[in-house]
């Protein structure tokens, strides 16, 4: 391939760290598009919308025209690569497989490519959004197609300066070989290199070729977290910004009616204190004193948004809300089933920060954002500032789930600054985090599955659920790209992102998910897999259901219907290694559960002591992945690790209960959220040979563990779960509000 | 205000401070010691768990005046210059931080109870309740096993 597209680089935009010569962006991605085969003997199902055009499809269709600018590669004269990467790192261990595409492409040592996280980069359009598992897919074209293009320049410019064809020159371990075996180092011709004008041929190898990639390697800023050297939002000096928190209001929504502040001014290292649209900001000296001075405060509240309902309430307006089967179970065996899901919280361990220094003229916002492009545009909107003098830092992020898509601690920073007239440091204590911050929406799902002669007919699944935020720029995403959606009719946006993400990966028939959504004036947001680790979940445990009421193991089951010999792979190696079916003692028991998405696959296979069944804890976890092409074996089993440690807690004990507007979890000592104590003390990950393009890996864990996990519940105790978390009891004493 | 005199880090330092005021705001906001991170307030995500007198304890629920005279170790104060704790290195070694906010606090747990216990046996380690959202619990175990092994 040629790069025929070469651009130099607009001038920095931030402080330039050290001496950059050679930088330029280059070429495009390809977009393909497959429609798997089906398997035969079973009744076939039609591919679903998300088999033909999958979210993260989507998102690289809207990325395309930018991905020639995504990657910003920069070789310093020491030799060290540096790629500024638009997207977010939040623990997914993006920067360092990233950094493994760089070294692979230019031949490096891994230790001398930095990956740095772009500022929100508006000329990126819809190409700098986190999210989807997508990250990988997206980025391993443009960056291996820069980092070649690179080479080639580097080559180019040893030829010149040489006097060899290029033709003759090779790479390694950060240098040009010359014919003769000198090696010249790339720091010593970067400069030569930035000066070279035209197009440089540049072909990223071929895998075959790989010799980093696809090789288990240990993130590239472990060293800084274990020694306390690494800094989040919270731990970097930016002049003048002094912790900030917010008193907030008793229900959801709720705005500040009068408040009276002279207790708290009156406190030591307190030194500024105002009304901002979601409470209270108090500055002080340090984070202690501000809380002091917060709890202080004297505030009376408007009503919040949705101050009369609780959890009673939403789940009958889910119930009333999931749409009716089309197939009445009438002449035909079947299997019916519902299941209903609490809210959930984000909790990443960071809580919701940001530093903000508003200024007449201008602002500059540092904070973990996914979404940074939609952040500056709705945070210029919110101060009144043009966005081109709003300047949006990236920080690496203390986790996330889906949290940072959005960006309420970065608003809320910047109009506290405003309003105060000096630069902040926020912090959201966690009690309003749990109780404020966003959450997984709660929903209800009914399955229908009727079978006849040995063979499934119709499956239905009828998705309920509290409306889900996208406005963190998937609206734009859809839009742009709404004439290549797989999808037909006035669908909403998130009837569009349920049905390219969701699919049942089963010859089941006739197959129809549809999702219907109840508007609640809260804070939601998508949680590690969206609508995947509830629907898919539940059409888990359904298939468990279906293959005993026909007679079959869930196994042998699965294997009969899955759609392709990939995914029965999977299965396989997870019945293999876990020894499906062993005998276990009374009250323990096994479970499967299966996933496909983001052009990905698991199965997932645990064992549980289910003896008492009020104390369950998973002993064991045997899982297998399909990501296509793995980049970072070990980042990646890390991924499916947390996916398990997702599974096991939502489906057993971490939920949030909505009471009178709001959560009633405050704290990881109500929200229970897994331990040490509740994981297993066995976890094996087997990552299956690469065969082809990258897929998602970092939701791709949770959906079927959580099928796993009930079906294990359901199998050690006869009792098969129906609501999630199972053991949700309010075993604590709430916070007052 | 009231002053206090401690060791942080192995090094005298003194602070003016409340003497409520907990011990995780006088590292981080007053001394700049960024290691020990907030994650609850309440002592129980134990994301700021650090040592007094080499013994676990969560700053943020550590009043200063209790710590007046003695000494605190945090994460940064582990290692002897550019040589690891063997906790450090074993969670190299495993590759236990995903995002890593909680990570010191998990490190410091550990080494607190390799400290009086170099026989670590599942349920001791089970006894660690610090949270890790990234759910790196089984990493975690592994390292702490590997460390034990290394110190034993």
């Amino acid at each position: 391939m040629t790069c025929d597209n070469e651009v130099p680089v607009p001038e920095a935009r931030v402080p330039v760290r050290r001496r950059q010569f050679l930088t330029f962006l280059v070429a495009a991605p390809v977009l393909t598009v497959a429609v798997p085969g089906t398997a035969e003997a079973v009744i076939p199902t039609l591919p679903q919308p998300a088999e033909i055009l999958d979210l993260g499809d989507i998102l690289i269709l809207a990325g395309t025209p930018t991905a020639g600018a995504l990657a910003v590669l920069s070789v310093g004269e020491d030799g060290v690569v540096t790629l500024e990467l638009p997207r977010a790192e939040v623990g997914q261990g993006i920067t360092t497989a990233c950094a493994m595409l760089v070294a692979e492409e230019l031949d490096l040592p891994l230790d001398q490519v930095r990956v740095t996280l772009a500022d929100a980069r508006p000329e990126l359009l819809m190409n700098q959004l986190t999210g989807g598992s997508n990250t990988m897919r997206s980025v391993y074209g443009p960056v291996r197609q820069a980092a070649a293009a690179a080479r080639a320049r580097l080559l180019a410019a040893a030829s010149k300066q040489y006097g060899v064809a290029a033709d003759r020159l090779s790479t390694k371990d950060g240098a040009v070989i010359l014919p003769d075996g000198r090696p010249i180092l790339y720091g010593l011709l970067t400069s030569a290199a930035a000066q070279l004008t035209g197009v440089f041929a540049a072909q990223p190898k071929p895998a075959s070729e790989h010799r980093l990639i696809g090789t288990p390697q240990s993130r590239i800023d472990a060293r800084a977290m274990v020694t306390g050297q690494f800094r989040y939002t919270l731990d970097q000096d930016v002049p003048g910004a002094m912790p900030t928190v917010v008193r907030r209001p008793p229900t959801i929504n709720g705005s500040v009616k009068s408040v009276d502040s002279t207790a708290a001014k009156a406190m030591p290292g307190v030194l500024a204190i105002g009304v901002v649209p979601t409470g209270v900001a108090v500055v002080a000296e340090t984070f202690g004193q501000a809380m002091a001075a917060r709890d202080a405060l004297k505030v009376t509240w408007n009503a919040g948004t949705i101050d009369a309902l609780s959890d009673k309430e939403i789940r009958a307006k889910l119930q009333a809300a999931a749409l009716p089967f089309i197939v009445p179970p009438l002449l035909t065996q079947h299997v019916d089933m519902e299941f209903d899901f609490a809210f959930v919280s984000h909790a990443p361990m960071e809580t919701n920060s940001a530093i903000a220094d508003v200024r007449d003229d201008r602002a500059e916002i540092w904070a973990g954002l996914k979404s940074p492009i939609v952040a500056r545009q709705t945070i210029a909107a919110a101060i009144g500032l043009p966005e081109s003098a709003v300047t949006v830092h990236v920080m690496q992020g203390g986790g996330s789930f889906g949290r940072r898509l959005f960006f309420d601690a970065a608003i809320e920073a910047a109009q506290i600054s405003k309003a105060l007239r000096r630069p902040v440091k926020l912090m959201w204590d966690r009690k309003d985090d749990m109780r404020h911050g966003r959450a997984r929406a709660a929903s209800h799902h009914k399955l229908r599955a009727t079978f006849a002669l040995g063979n499934v007919l119709t499956f239905e699944h009828r998705v309920a659920s509290v409306e889900t935020d996208f406005r963190h720029g998937l609206g734009e995403v859809l839009t742009a790209t709404a004439a290549s959606l797989p999808v037909a009719g006035n669908l909403s946006f998130a009837q569009t992102v349920f049905l390219t993400t969701c699919k049942v990966p089963y010859n089941f028939g006739v197959v129809t998910s549809l999702l219907n959504e109840v508007p609640l004036r809260m804070h939601t947001g998508s949680w590690r897999s969206v609508y995947s680790a509830n629907t898919r979940g539940a059409e888990e445990i359904l298939v468990d259901q279906l293959a005993k009421k026909m007679g079959k193991d869930p196994v042998a089951f699965r294997r009969e219907y899955l759609k392709t010999a990939r995914q029965r792979a999977v299965l396989d190696k997870v019945v293999a290694e876990g020894e499906w079916g062993r005998t276990m003692p009374k009250g323990f028991a096994q479970g499967v559960g299966f996933h496909d998405e983001y052009k990905s696959c698991t199965a997932c296979l645990v064992e549980i002591d289910a003896r008492d069944p009020q104390n369950p804890r998973v002993v064991k976890a045997v899982i297998a992945v399909d990501v296509g092409r793995p980049i970072n074996p070990r980042g990646l089993e890390a991924q499916i690790l947390g996916g398990l440690t997702d599974a096991i807690s939502t489906t057993l004990r971490a939920g949030l209960h909505i009471d009178k507007g709001l959560p009633l979890e405050g704290s990881y000592s109500q929200f229970h959220y897994a331990r040490q104590k509740d994981a297993p003390k066995d976890v094996r990950i087997f990552v299956m040979p690469a065969t082809g393009e990258p897929g998602g890996a970092g939701e791709l864990g949770v959906p079927a563990a959580v099928g796993a996990i009930a079906n294990a519940y359901a199998r050690a105790t006869g009792v098969v779960p129906r609501s999630f978390p199972i053991i949700f009891p309010v075993d604590f004493e709430p916070f007052p509000r | 205000m009231p002053t206090y005199t401690m060791i942080v880090n192995g090094k005298p330092v003194s602070v003016e401070a409340p003497a409520d005021m907990a011990l995780l705001w006088v590292l981080r906001d007053k001394l700049g010691v960024r290691g020990p991170k907030f994650g609850c307030g309440i002592g129980v995500c134990r994301a700021c768990t650090s040592h007094l007198n080499g013994a676990e304890i969560q700053p943020c629920v550590t009043p200063v005046a209790e710590c007046a005279g003695q000494s605190v170790t945090t994460i940064e104060g582990l290692a002897s210059g550019d040589d690891l704790h063997p906790v450090q290195e074993a969670w190299l070694e495993q590759d236990v931080a995903q995002c890593g906010y909680c990570q010191p606090g998990q490190i410091m747990a550990a080494a607190a109870l390799l400290r009086t216990k170099r026989e670590i046996s599942d349920e001791d380690i089970d006894r660690i309740a610090n949270v890790c959202r990234c759910g790196t619990y089984f990493r975690i175990r592994q390292a702490i096993k590997s460390a034990a092994a290394k110190m034993s």
